[in-house]
Protein backbone atom coordinates (compact mmCIF):
# COMPACT_ATOMS: atom_id res chain seq x y z
CA UNK A 1 0.00 0.00 0.00
CA UNK A 2 1.80 3.09 -0.83
CA UNK A 3 -1.19 5.66 -1.78
CA UNK A 4 -2.86 7.65 0.45
CA UNK A 5 -6.17 9.62 -0.55
CA UNK A 6 -6.01 13.28 -0.09
CA UNK A 7 -9.30 16.42 -0.54
CA UNK A 8 -7.44 18.89 -1.85
CA UNK A 9 -9.94 22.60 -2.46
CA UNK A 10 -8.06 24.51 -5.24
CA UNK A 11 -8.33 28.31 -5.09
CA UNK A 12 -11.44 28.37 -7.11
CA UNK A 13 -12.96 26.12 -4.03
CA UNK A 14 -12.98 23.35 -6.21
CA UNK A 15 -12.71 19.87 -3.77
CA UNK A 16 -10.67 17.24 -5.88
CA UNK A 17 -10.07 14.01 -4.13
CA UNK A 18 -6.96 12.56 -5.17
CA UNK A 19 -4.64 9.74 -4.40
CA UNK A 20 -0.90 10.14 -3.62
CA UNK A 21 2.07 8.30 -3.54
CA UNK A 22 4.01 7.93 -0.52
CA UNK A 23 6.81 5.84 -1.88
CA UNK A 24 7.57 8.77 -4.18
CA UNK A 25 9.72 11.49 -1.76
CA UNK A 26 6.61 13.58 -2.73
CA UNK A 27 5.33 16.54 -0.94
CA UNK A 28 1.98 17.97 -0.90
CA UNK A 29 2.91 20.78 -3.24
CA UNK A 30 4.07 18.42 -5.98
CA UNK A 31 1.23 16.66 -5.20
CA UNK A 32 -0.83 19.84 -6.23
CA UNK A 33 1.77 19.96 -9.30
CA UNK A 34 1.17 16.72 -10.20
CA UNK A 35 -2.23 16.96 -10.97
CA UNK A 36 -2.39 20.76 -11.93
CA UNK A 37 -4.96 21.76 -9.56
CA UNK A 38 -3.00 25.16 -9.82
CA UNK A 39 -1.50 26.72 -12.64
CA UNK A 40 2.24 26.44 -13.28
CA UNK A 41 4.22 29.26 -12.31
CA UNK A 42 1.92 30.05 -9.48
CA UNK A 43 3.12 27.45 -6.80
CA UNK A 44 6.11 25.93 -5.97
CA UNK A 45 8.17 28.73 -7.51
CA UNK A 46 10.98 28.37 -5.32
CA UNK A 47 10.92 24.88 -6.49
CA UNK A 48 10.49 23.86 -2.65
CA UNK A 49 12.66 25.25 -0.66
CA UNK A 50 10.40 27.07 1.51
CA UNK A 51 11.81 30.22 0.30
CA UNK A 52 8.33 31.29 -1.28
CA UNK A 53 5.00 30.88 -0.09
CA UNK A 54 3.28 30.33 -3.12
CA UNK A 55 2.53 26.66 -1.97
CA UNK A 56 0.74 28.14 1.58
CA UNK A 57 -2.26 25.61 2.39
CA UNK A 58 -4.57 25.62 5.12
CA UNK A 59 -4.95 22.17 7.12
CA UNK A 60 -8.51 21.37 7.52
CA UNK A 61 -8.29 17.56 8.81
CA UNK A 62 -7.06 17.12 12.47
CA UNK A 63 -4.39 15.22 11.33
CA UNK A 64 -0.94 15.45 12.93
CA UNK A 65 1.49 17.16 11.18
CA UNK A 66 5.18 17.58 11.45
CA UNK A 67 6.59 20.46 13.28
CA UNK A 68 7.21 23.68 10.97
CA UNK A 69 10.94 23.63 10.95
CA UNK A 70 12.72 27.27 11.33
CA UNK A 71 12.64 28.02 7.46
CA UNK A 72 9.01 27.22 7.19
CA UNK A 73 8.29 29.59 10.32
CA UNK A 74 9.95 32.21 8.90
CA UNK A 75 8.18 32.03 5.34
CA UNK A 76 5.15 31.99 6.78
CA UNK A 77 5.70 34.84 8.88
CA UNK A 78 5.87 37.17 5.94
CA UNK A 79 3.59 35.37 4.08
CA UNK A 80 0.20 36.89 2.87
CA UNK A 81 -3.92 35.66 3.74
CA UNK A 82 -1.61 33.32 6.68
CA UNK A 83 -3.68 31.87 9.14
CA UNK A 84 -3.53 29.76 12.33
CA UNK A 85 -3.62 26.48 10.29
CA UNK A 86 -0.95 27.82 7.54
CA UNK A 87 0.99 25.18 6.26
CA UNK A 88 3.69 25.16 3.35
CA UNK A 89 3.25 22.60 0.83
CA UNK A 90 6.04 21.72 0.03
CA UNK A 91 7.10 21.03 3.70
CA UNK A 92 4.85 18.66 4.06
CA UNK A 93 6.02 14.74 2.94
CA UNK A 94 3.82 12.11 1.98
CA UNK A 95 3.71 9.63 4.23
CA UNK A 96 1.03 7.15 5.53
CA UNK A 97 -0.47 8.39 8.72
CA UNK A 98 -1.38 11.51 6.58
CA UNK A 99 -4.19 9.07 4.82
CA UNK A 100 -7.73 11.40 4.45
CA UNK A 101 -5.56 14.74 4.77
CA UNK A 102 -7.98 17.57 4.01
CA UNK A 103 -6.32 21.07 2.80
CA UNK A 104 -7.50 24.23 0.86
CA UNK A 105 -4.78 26.41 -0.92
CA UNK A 106 -4.44 30.05 0.07
CA UNK A 107 -4.55 32.45 -2.47
CA UNK A 108 -2.15 33.39 -4.80
CA UNK A 109 -0.22 36.47 -3.78
CA UNK A 110 -1.59 38.37 -6.45
CA UNK B 1 21.92 52.86 -28.23
CA UNK B 2 23.47 49.72 -27.47
CA UNK B 3 24.27 47.67 -29.91
CA UNK B 4 25.01 43.71 -29.66
CA UNK B 5 25.07 40.64 -31.86
CA UNK B 6 22.33 39.01 -28.96
CA UNK B 7 20.44 40.31 -26.50
CA UNK B 8 19.92 38.20 -23.88
CA UNK B 9 17.47 39.55 -21.09
CA UNK B 10 17.70 37.34 -18.21
CA UNK B 11 21.05 37.25 -16.53
CA UNK B 12 21.05 33.53 -14.58
CA UNK B 13 22.84 30.30 -15.45
CA UNK B 14 20.90 30.17 -18.73
CA UNK B 15 21.86 33.58 -19.83
CA UNK B 16 25.13 34.11 -18.66
CA UNK B 17 26.35 30.29 -20.77
CA UNK B 18 24.61 31.34 -23.76
CA UNK B 19 27.60 34.20 -23.89
CA UNK B 20 29.90 31.61 -24.11
CA UNK B 21 27.99 29.45 -26.64
CA UNK B 22 27.50 32.69 -28.63
CA UNK B 23 31.67 34.15 -28.48
CA UNK B 24 32.56 30.59 -29.80
CA UNK B 25 30.61 31.78 -32.59
CA UNK B 26 32.65 35.32 -32.85
CA UNK B 27 28.97 36.42 -31.88
CA UNK B 28 28.76 39.41 -29.30
CA UNK B 29 26.28 39.53 -26.24
CA UNK B 30 24.76 42.10 -23.58
CA UNK B 31 22.31 40.90 -20.89
CA UNK B 32 19.68 42.99 -19.36
CA UNK B 33 18.39 41.97 -15.94
CA UNK B 34 16.49 43.33 -13.67
CA UNK B 35 18.15 42.55 -10.55
CA UNK B 36 21.76 44.40 -9.60
CA UNK B 37 23.47 41.21 -10.08
CA UNK B 38 23.83 38.59 -12.49
CA UNK B 39 23.25 35.35 -11.34
CA UNK B 40 19.41 35.18 -11.52
CA UNK B 41 17.45 32.91 -8.59
CA UNK B 42 21.13 31.08 -8.19
CA UNK B 43 22.37 34.66 -6.61
CA UNK B 44 19.11 36.42 -5.74
CA UNK B 45 16.92 33.26 -4.01
CA UNK B 46 19.38 30.23 -2.98
CA UNK B 47 22.99 31.33 -3.37
CA UNK B 48 24.52 28.93 -0.24
CA UNK B 49 22.23 25.97 -1.35
CA UNK B 50 23.75 23.15 -3.27
CA UNK B 51 22.94 21.79 -6.75
CA UNK B 52 23.82 18.27 -7.65
CA UNK B 53 22.63 17.90 -10.98
CA UNK B 54 25.28 20.16 -13.17
CA UNK B 55 27.10 17.89 -15.13
CA UNK B 56 30.89 16.95 -13.75
CA UNK B 57 30.10 18.99 -10.51
CA UNK B 58 29.08 16.42 -7.83
CA UNK B 59 27.89 19.22 -5.71
CA UNK B 60 27.96 22.72 -6.15
CA UNK B 61 26.45 25.89 -4.81
CA UNK B 62 24.39 28.26 -6.54
CA UNK B 63 26.37 31.15 -5.76
CA UNK B 64 29.48 29.35 -7.09
CA UNK B 65 28.33 28.20 -10.26
CA UNK B 66 27.15 31.94 -11.18
CA UNK B 67 30.46 32.84 -10.01
CA UNK B 68 32.28 29.89 -12.04
CA UNK B 69 30.13 30.93 -15.24
CA UNK B 70 30.88 34.67 -15.12
CA UNK B 71 34.89 33.45 -15.19
CA UNK B 72 34.23 31.22 -17.89
CA UNK B 73 32.25 33.67 -20.20
CA UNK B 74 34.89 36.84 -19.23
CA UNK B 75 37.07 36.46 -22.24
CA UNK B 76 33.44 37.06 -24.05
CA UNK B 77 33.05 40.86 -22.38
CA UNK B 78 29.24 40.70 -22.06
CA UNK B 79 27.79 44.08 -21.95
CA UNK B 80 25.50 44.23 -18.88
CA UNK B 81 22.25 46.54 -18.33
CA UNK B 82 21.64 45.22 -14.45
CA UNK B 83 19.04 46.96 -12.22
CA UNK B 84 16.56 47.51 -15.28
CA UNK B 85 13.65 45.93 -16.38
CA UNK B 86 13.48 45.00 -19.80
CA UNK B 87 9.91 47.10 -20.63
CA UNK B 88 9.04 46.83 -24.69
CA UNK B 89 10.27 45.58 -27.71
CA UNK B 90 9.82 46.85 -31.44
CA UNK B 91 10.94 45.18 -34.28
CA UNK B 92 12.50 47.30 -37.50
CA UNK B 93 12.02 47.30 -41.07
CA UNK B 94 15.09 45.30 -41.23
CA UNK B 95 14.00 42.56 -38.15
CA UNK B 96 16.33 43.55 -36.11
CA UNK B 97 14.67 44.70 -32.37
CA UNK B 98 15.11 47.23 -30.33
CA UNK B 99 14.52 46.58 -26.38
CA UNK B 100 13.98 49.40 -24.27
CA UNK B 101 14.08 48.99 -20.59
CA UNK B 102 12.02 50.20 -17.57
CA UNK B 103 14.24 53.26 -17.45
CA UNK B 104 14.93 53.77 -20.83
CA UNK B 105 18.13 52.58 -21.95
CA UNK B 106 17.74 51.36 -25.49
CA UNK B 107 19.55 47.98 -26.66
CA UNK B 108 19.71 46.93 -30.63
CA UNK B 109 20.35 43.83 -31.48
CA UNK B 110 19.15 41.40 -34.62
CA UNK B 111 18.61 38.71 -32.37
CA UNK B 112 16.72 38.44 -28.87
CA UNK B 113 17.08 35.46 -26.70
CA UNK B 114 14.97 35.69 -23.46
CA UNK B 115 16.06 33.69 -20.92
CA UNK B 116 13.79 34.91 -18.27
CA UNK B 117 13.71 32.48 -15.67
CA UNK B 118 10.44 33.21 -13.34
CA UNK B 119 10.41 36.66 -14.81
CA UNK B 120 11.61 39.69 -13.03
CA UNK B 121 12.15 39.91 -9.13
CA UNK B 122 9.72 42.48 -8.25
CA UNK B 123 8.91 43.73 -4.34
CA UNK B 124 6.38 41.91 -2.57
CA UNK B 125 4.06 44.38 -1.25
CA UNK B 126 1.46 44.50 2.01
CA UNK B 127 -2.27 43.92 1.79
CA UNK B 128 -3.17 47.48 2.75
CA UNK B 129 -6.13 49.15 1.05
CA UNK B 130 -4.61 52.72 -0.08
CA UNK B 131 -0.96 51.30 -0.37
CA UNK B 132 -0.89 52.49 -4.14
CA UNK B 133 -2.04 56.30 -2.88
CA UNK B 134 1.16 56.44 -1.16
CA UNK B 135 3.56 55.18 -3.18
CA UNK B 136 5.93 57.48 -3.88
CA UNK B 137 4.62 59.75 -1.40
CA UNK B 138 5.95 57.93 1.51
CA UNK B 139 5.70 54.48 0.43
CA UNK B 140 9.08 53.08 -0.94
CA UNK B 141 9.84 49.45 -1.42
CA UNK B 142 13.36 49.66 -1.87
CA UNK B 143 16.10 52.70 -0.16
CA UNK B 144 17.96 54.02 -3.15
CA UNK B 145 18.95 56.88 -1.63
CA UNK B 146 19.46 56.93 1.97
CA UNK B 147 20.31 60.49 2.57
CA UNK B 148 16.75 61.39 1.59
CA UNK B 149 15.68 59.52 4.79
CA UNK B 150 18.21 61.89 6.56
CA UNK B 151 15.88 63.74 9.60
CA UNK B 152 12.90 61.61 8.96
CA UNK B 153 10.48 59.48 10.67
CA UNK B 154 10.96 56.27 9.00
CA UNK B 155 9.18 52.38 9.33
CA UNK B 156 10.85 49.58 8.39
CA UNK B 157 8.89 46.36 8.34
CA UNK B 158 10.01 42.85 7.48
CA UNK B 159 12.56 40.12 9.01
CA UNK B 160 15.11 39.50 6.77
CA UNK B 161 18.76 40.83 6.09
CA UNK B 162 17.39 43.47 4.19
CA UNK B 163 14.77 44.79 6.77
CA UNK B 164 17.80 44.60 9.43
CA UNK B 165 20.99 46.01 7.70
CA UNK B 166 18.97 49.05 6.43
CA UNK B 167 16.86 49.65 9.66
CA UNK B 168 21.01 49.46 11.49
CA UNK B 169 22.34 51.73 8.48
CA UNK B 170 19.35 54.51 9.14
CA UNK B 171 19.33 54.54 12.68
CA UNK B 172 22.31 56.46 12.28
CA UNK B 173 20.33 58.64 9.46
CA UNK B 174 17.02 59.42 10.07
CA UNK B 175 15.42 60.98 13.17
CA UNK B 176 13.64 58.21 14.08
CA UNK B 177 13.87 54.50 12.86
CA UNK B 178 10.88 51.46 13.78
CA UNK B 179 11.23 48.52 12.62
CA UNK B 180 8.26 45.96 12.92
CA UNK B 181 8.08 42.72 12.57
CA UNK B 182 5.26 40.03 12.38
CA UNK B 183 7.36 37.38 14.93
CA UNK B 184 9.64 38.04 17.52
CA UNK B 185 12.57 36.10 15.93
CA UNK B 186 14.29 37.51 12.70
CA UNK B 187 15.87 35.50 9.77
CA UNK B 188 19.34 37.17 9.51
CA UNK B 189 22.90 37.18 9.86
CA UNK B 190 23.86 36.71 13.76
CA UNK B 191 25.78 40.08 13.51
CA UNK B 192 22.55 42.03 11.96
CA UNK B 193 20.21 40.68 14.78
CA UNK B 194 22.42 41.55 17.54
CA UNK B 195 23.52 44.79 16.39
CA UNK B 196 19.48 45.42 16.01
CA UNK B 197 19.39 44.57 19.66
CA UNK B 198 22.34 46.96 20.79
CA UNK B 199 20.73 50.15 19.18
CA UNK B 200 17.21 48.96 20.48
CA UNK B 201 18.93 49.08 23.65
CA UNK B 202 20.59 52.37 23.30
CA UNK B 203 16.97 53.51 22.31
CA UNK B 204 18.38 54.37 18.03
CA UNK B 205 15.72 51.92 16.81
CA UNK B 206 12.08 51.62 17.96
CA UNK B 207 11.28 47.97 17.77
CA UNK B 208 7.97 46.71 17.28
CA UNK B 209 7.48 42.80 17.75
CA UNK B 210 5.23 40.39 16.75
CA UNK B 211 3.19 43.61 14.87
CA UNK B 212 2.01 44.23 11.53
CA UNK B 213 1.15 48.02 9.70
CA UNK B 214 -2.26 47.53 9.49
CA UNK B 215 -3.41 50.53 7.89
CA UNK B 216 -2.27 54.11 6.29
CA UNK B 217 -3.27 57.28 6.99
CA UNK B 218 -2.44 60.73 5.38
CA UNK B 219 -4.45 63.66 3.77
CA UNK B 220 -2.10 63.48 0.75
CA UNK B 221 1.07 61.98 1.65
CA UNK B 222 1.99 59.47 4.46
CA UNK B 223 1.43 60.96 8.04
CA UNK B 224 0.92 57.79 10.12
CA UNK B 225 0.46 54.08 10.30
CA UNK B 226 -1.37 51.82 12.71
CA UNK B 227 0.66 48.84 14.07
CA UNK B 228 -1.16 45.97 15.38
CA UNK B 229 0.24 43.55 18.10
CA UNK B 230 -0.33 39.86 16.53
CA UNK B 231 -0.55 38.66 19.98
CA UNK B 232 -2.59 41.13 21.53
CA UNK B 233 -4.02 42.54 18.79
CA UNK B 234 -3.80 46.13 20.64
CA UNK B 235 -3.28 49.22 17.80
CA UNK B 236 -0.90 51.88 17.79
CA UNK B 237 -0.81 54.72 16.18
CA UNK B 238 2.66 55.64 15.03
CA UNK B 239 3.57 59.07 12.76
CA UNK B 240 5.85 58.58 10.26
CA UNK B 241 7.19 60.45 7.28
CA UNK B 242 8.69 57.14 5.51
CA UNK B 243 6.82 53.37 5.29
CA UNK B 244 9.16 51.07 4.03
CA UNK B 245 8.33 47.54 3.41
CA UNK B 246 10.94 44.96 2.71
CA UNK B 247 9.03 41.63 2.07
CA UNK B 248 11.69 40.63 -0.17
CA UNK B 249 10.94 40.03 -4.27
CA UNK B 250 8.88 37.71 -5.84
CA UNK B 251 9.07 36.33 -9.94
CA UNK B 252 6.73 38.20 -12.84
CA UNK B 253 6.62 37.53 -15.93
CA UNK B 254 5.76 40.99 -16.38
CA UNK B 255 6.21 43.07 -19.47
CA UNK B 256 7.04 40.32 -21.63
CA UNK B 257 4.21 38.79 -21.66
CA UNK B 258 2.43 41.56 -23.57
CA UNK B 259 5.63 41.03 -26.48
CA UNK B 260 3.27 39.15 -28.76
CA UNK B 261 4.70 36.02 -27.42
CA UNK B 262 2.76 32.63 -27.59
CA UNK B 263 2.17 32.23 -23.67
CA UNK B 264 0.93 29.00 -22.11
CA UNK B 265 1.33 28.02 -18.61
CA UNK B 266 3.19 31.53 -17.36
CA UNK B 267 5.87 30.48 -19.73
CA UNK B 268 7.04 31.17 -23.44
CA UNK B 269 6.05 28.44 -25.92
CA UNK B 270 9.15 27.31 -27.89
CA UNK B 271 9.98 25.43 -31.15
CA UNK B 272 11.70 22.63 -29.03
CA UNK B 273 12.34 20.11 -32.06
CA UNK B 274 14.97 22.62 -33.70
CA UNK B 275 16.25 26.01 -31.80
CA UNK B 276 14.23 27.26 -28.80
CA UNK B 277 12.67 30.09 -31.56
CA UNK B 278 9.44 31.78 -29.77
CA UNK B 279 6.23 32.35 -32.48
CA UNK B 280 8.24 35.65 -33.61
CA UNK B 281 11.10 34.57 -36.13
CA UNK B 282 14.24 36.54 -34.31
CA UNK B 283 13.21 35.98 -30.38
CA UNK B 284 14.09 32.71 -28.88
CA UNK B 285 13.07 31.66 -25.24
CA UNK B 286 15.35 29.55 -23.41
CA UNK B 287 15.77 28.15 -19.65
CA UNK B 288 13.20 28.26 -17.16
CA UNK B 289 11.15 30.96 -18.75
CA UNK B 290 9.89 28.59 -21.97
CA UNK B 291 7.52 25.75 -22.09
CA UNK B 292 7.01 22.25 -24.71
CA UNK B 293 6.09 18.85 -24.58
CA UNK B 294 8.43 17.74 -21.38
CA UNK B 295 9.96 21.11 -20.78
CA UNK B 296 11.80 20.03 -17.55
CA UNK B 297 12.74 23.48 -15.85
CA UNK B 298 16.48 22.20 -14.94
CA UNK B 299 19.74 24.53 -15.14
CA UNK B 300 21.35 22.30 -17.26
CA UNK B 301 18.79 21.59 -19.91
CA UNK B 302 18.54 25.71 -19.89
CA UNK B 303 22.63 25.36 -21.33
CA UNK B 304 21.46 22.57 -23.82
CA UNK B 305 18.65 25.12 -25.27
CA UNK B 306 21.30 27.92 -24.94
CA UNK B 307 23.57 26.48 -27.27
CA UNK B 308 20.86 25.41 -29.70
CA UNK B 309 19.90 28.66 -29.88
CA UNK B 310 23.54 30.33 -30.56
CA UNK B 311 23.78 27.96 -33.15
CA UNK B 312 20.45 29.12 -34.92
CA UNK B 313 21.09 32.70 -33.77
CA UNK B 314 24.58 32.64 -36.01
CA UNK B 315 22.51 31.24 -39.21
CA UNK B 316 20.22 34.00 -38.50
CA UNK B 317 22.73 36.70 -38.64
CA UNK B 318 24.86 35.19 -41.08
CA UNK B 319 22.44 33.19 -43.22
CA UNK B 320 25.29 32.91 -46.28
CA UNK B 321 27.74 31.71 -44.18
CA UNK B 322 28.97 27.56 -43.88
CA UNK B 323 29.95 26.69 -40.77
CA UNK B 324 30.44 23.39 -38.37
CA UNK B 325 30.86 23.19 -34.80
CA UNK B 326 33.97 22.74 -33.67
CA UNK B 327 35.18 21.44 -30.40
CA UNK B 328 36.79 23.65 -27.91
CA UNK B 329 39.20 20.92 -27.22
CA UNK B 330 40.19 21.59 -31.10
CA UNK B 331 39.51 24.60 -31.79
CA UNK B 332 40.12 26.16 -28.18
CA UNK B 333 38.63 29.26 -26.94
CA UNK B 334 39.69 32.81 -28.30
CA UNK B 335 37.91 35.39 -26.66
CA UNK B 336 37.29 38.93 -27.77
CA UNK B 337 39.77 40.36 -25.27
CA UNK B 338 42.60 38.72 -27.18
CA UNK B 339 43.33 35.75 -24.35
CA UNK B 340 43.48 32.35 -25.88
CA UNK B 341 43.17 29.19 -24.52
CA UNK B 342 44.01 25.93 -25.89
CA UNK B 343 45.16 22.25 -25.78
CA UNK B 344 48.57 22.09 -25.00
CA UNK B 345 50.33 20.26 -28.48
CA UNK B 346 51.98 17.19 -28.28
CA UNK B 347 55.79 16.90 -28.16
CA UNK B 348 56.56 14.77 -30.73
CA UNK B 349 60.19 13.78 -30.11
CA UNK B 350 62.14 10.10 -30.17
CA UNK B 351 63.25 8.81 -26.99
CA UNK B 352 67.12 7.88 -27.30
Amino acid sequence: MSDIKLKIIDREGVLHEVDAPTDMNMNLMEVVRSYELAPEGTIGICGGMAMCASCQCYVLSDHQLPEKSDDEEAMLSEAFFVKDNSRLGCQIHMTDDLDGLEVELAPAED
Amino acid sequence: MIKTDILIIGAGPTGLFAVFEAGLLQLKCHLIDALPQAGGQCSEIYPKKPIYDIPGYPEVLAGELVDNLMEQIKPFQPGFTLGERAETIDKLEDGTFVVTTNKGTKHHAPVVAIAGGLGSFEPRKPLLDNLAKYEDNGVAYMIKEPEMYRGKKVLIAGGGDSALDWSIFLADIADEVTLVHRRNEFRGALDSVEKVQHLKNEGKINLMTPSEVVALHGENALEKVTVQNVDTSEETEVEVDHFIPLFGLSPKLGPIADWGLEIEKNAIKVDNSYDYQTNIPGIYAIGDVNTYPGKLKLILCGFHEATLMCQSAYQRIFPDKKYVMKYTTVGGVTGFDGTKKEAPKAVVKSID
